[in-house]
């Protein structure tokens, strides 16, 4: 009951006309940046957010307009998998497999059909999965005191590159260029500066959407360049548009199915919803089995990815909200956008800012429905969006970068700053080093290292201390074995299966 | 191969300027049992080994741009920061209308295409971000202004 008449004022915080207004408006804007190809959900939350704070917004209004343009991205990603057969945003890239298929065969719109509802059904009940998790998570993260929280962190990091990056060393070192990063600035406790050089703009640190607006938005440039748009959408015909009921019913126990499983992986660390979509599809091919018509147009194989990627990207917020750790680069954008608004995400959050809790989570399912009814009947609108030519976005996302930026700390340093970490995210990617990880450095380095003073502190320079309870041990044997386990499994999922006969000599 | 050497090699530099760099910390007498150059000296650990695995088990190189797609990248960077040092002092409009122009050609090469695509954009992007948003912005070099 608790958890309903919390929930109760969370919708009486987020439930608005200017919240409402800013939920379309964000939902909007959310399908068309997940829509186009070359913005997805990190860069397109990144390069609002300085805008968000521009306009001078208060902390609900901008998690509700912020949330609601990560929701989007997730049901936009979608429209440009089925029609174009290029993935708006990487988790959508497993609804290309069957959607374009269909659009192939003529059933584009009912292809849209499915997997909207298929994402309503996935990120309407993942919600419903963090009502009712976060606040046992929240009170078992009470238990947590510094050597955990040191251990948390080291689990995140150990984890995040694991699963989509190729070389644990690559993203191991993008963790540590991003808590290298962090260090540069005042000290917290001493007061002294770090790794300024004498520079007085660095004096107050690097500022986390600098560098995730170079990263992610201003690398993308380059990258835009080097290819010469050649991404860009081209010739999209879309027909009549009908709800195909007869498939809703059909794929009814696929969406359940996937949305579970893209839940779990949301949850865990260092999966997000790129594995979420990745494993239900996986799942449901083989639960179906040879009856399937999967890779050919089977609605199931629309219905699976986009329930399990939207079912994941509500999963993720559970670490994030309740310990402060994000699983994936959305969240890591999404904590930044908390920190920016002061608030600090964790158990103390729960008890202390309940409205700011519950109003973002009455945000999630408002922003839900708006998406619903916003992205079946207007899906040809956004298709008319998707052919902006790649010259023309590029260089308005260019702008909104620096306007945002320049408008957040009105110094040209910060805008030469974010100009290097685009080199620097450019080199990174073409590298196959991850840069989600160095956001996440960046992010929570300043924390990770309290965390480990304050243990130090508490045992006297006693190093054991940080092995001295059960659960920081697990978290440190979760840690090693997240890192170690992808180089193993890689391993076995890569080697081709070996003949019979090279056994023999 | 080469190009995970390189960078292999890059990386260990850093971490060893990083690990220098921590021992110059100033530290004050009334800090606490670790100190501000601990932590730092973990992260250059950390990164040492990072960079001597990537020296030792390197990847396949990556497919790097040809020489004119570097060119175009170079321009780019130099427009980007030749637009963060003007925007400010000569104002949005036509600092804007001139990058975006220019990333629009780079893009592609179409030269009349971008000029009036970056015009129309400026003009756009300033009507929503001053009157739209209210954003505190400047159309025209603030001299002329007055």
């Amino acid at each position: 009951m608790d958890t309903l008449a919390n929930l109760a004022m969370g919708f009486g915080v987020a439930l608005t006309p200017y919240t409402l207004f800013l939920a379309f408006c964000g939902c909007f804007l959310g399908t068309i940046i997940g829509a186009l190809p070359g913005l997805g959900p990190s860069n397109g939350v990144a390069i609002l957010i300085p805008l968000a704070f521009a306009l001078g917004l208060d902390a609900t209004q901008a998690l509700v307009l912020l949330t609601s343009v990560y929701y989007g991205t997730m049901y936009g990603g979608r429209i440009s998998s089925i029609l174009l057969n290029i993935p708006g945003d990487e988790p959508a890239m497993m609804t290309t497999l069957d959607g374009f298929p269909m659009a192939r065969q003529g059933r584009a719109g009912d292809a849209l059909v499915i997997s909207g509802v298929a994402s309503f059904t996935g990120s309407f009940l993942s919600t419903v999965g963090l009502v009712v998790i976060a606040p046992i998570l929240a009170s078992i993260a009470y238990l947590f005191g510094p050597a955990e929280y040191f251990a948390l962190y080291l689990l995140a990091f150990a984890t995040l590159g694991g699963m989509t990056s190729n070389n644990q060393a690559k993203s191991a070192f993008a963790a540590c260029l991003g808590l290298g990063l962090a260090m540069i600035g005042l000290d917290n406790s001493t007061g002294l500066p770090r790794y300024t050089g004498g520079n007085l703009h660095l004096m107050d640190g690097i500022d986390f959407l600098v560098a995730i607006v170079g990263l992610f938005a201003i690398a993308e440039i380059f990258i835009f360049i080097e290819s010469h748009g050649r991404n860009s959408a081209i010739g999209v015909t879309l027909g009549k548009l009908t709800i195909p009921w007869g498939d809703l019913k059909a794929t009814f126990g696929t969406m359940m199915r996937s949305t579970g499983l893209g839940f779990v992986a949301g949850v865990l660390p260092g999966a997000g919803a790129s594995l979420g979509s990745f494993m239900a599809y996986m799942a449901e091919k083989s639960y179906v089995g040879a009856k399937g018509n999967f890779g050919k147009g089977d609605p199931r194989g629309v219905a699976a990815p986009e329930a399990g990627n939207n079912a994941a990207a509500g999963g993720a917020m559970v670490p994030m909200l309740t310990l402060g750790v994000p699983g994936s680069g959305t969240t890591a954008v999404m904590l930044a956008l908390l920190m920016t608004l002061n608030i600090t995400p964790g158990p103390l959050l729960f008890k202390e800012q309940p409205e700011i809790v519950w109003g973002l989570i009455a945000s999630l399912f408002i922003a839900n429905i708006v998406l619903l009814i916003m992205n079946v009947p207007m899906v040809k609108l956004f298709v008319k969006i998707l052919m902006v030519p790649a010259w023309v976005l590029m260089p308005m996302v260019t702008m909104v970068s620096f306007v945002g930026i320049f408008s957040l700390t009105g110094s040209y340093f910060d805008m030469l700053l974010m100009i290097a970490f685009g080199v620097l995210g450019y080199i990174l990617r073409k590298l196959d080093v991850p840069t989600v990880p160095v956001i996440l450095g960046i992010l929570l380095g300043g924390q990770m290292e309290d965390a480990l003073r304050r243990a130090m502190v508490i045992s006297n320079g006693d190093w054991t201390f940080l092995f001295s309870t059960p659960i920081a041990v697990g978290l440190w044997a979760f840690a090693v074995l997240g890192f170690l386990a992808p180089m193993f499994l890689r391993k076995m999922l890569k080697r081709p299966p070996v003949p019979d006969s090279a056994n023999e000599d | 191969m080469a190009s995970d050497r390189i960078f292999g090699l890059v990386v260990v530099i850093g971490a060893l300027a990083f690990f220098a760099g921590a021992l110059a910390i100033q530290t004050s007498f009334m800090s606490d049992p670790l100190g501000p150059r601990v932590f730092p000296i973990l992260i250059s650990g950390a990164s040492l080994l990072c960079g001597l695995a990537m020296l030792a088990r390197p990847d396949p190189d990556p497919e790097w741009p040809a020489r004119a797609a570097w060119m175009s990248m170079s321009v780019a960077l130099v427009v980007l920061v030749a637009y963060a040092y003007t925007i400010v002092p000569l104002g949005f409009l036509i600092p804007t209308a001139i990058a975006s122009a220019a990333i629009g050609y780079l893009i592609e090469p179409k030269a009349v295409q971008s000029a009036v695509m970056g015009a129309a954009l400026s003009v756009v992007l300033f009507v929503i971000f001053k009157f739209g948003l209210g954003l505190g912005l400047f159309a025209f070099p603030r001299a002329l202004m007055g």
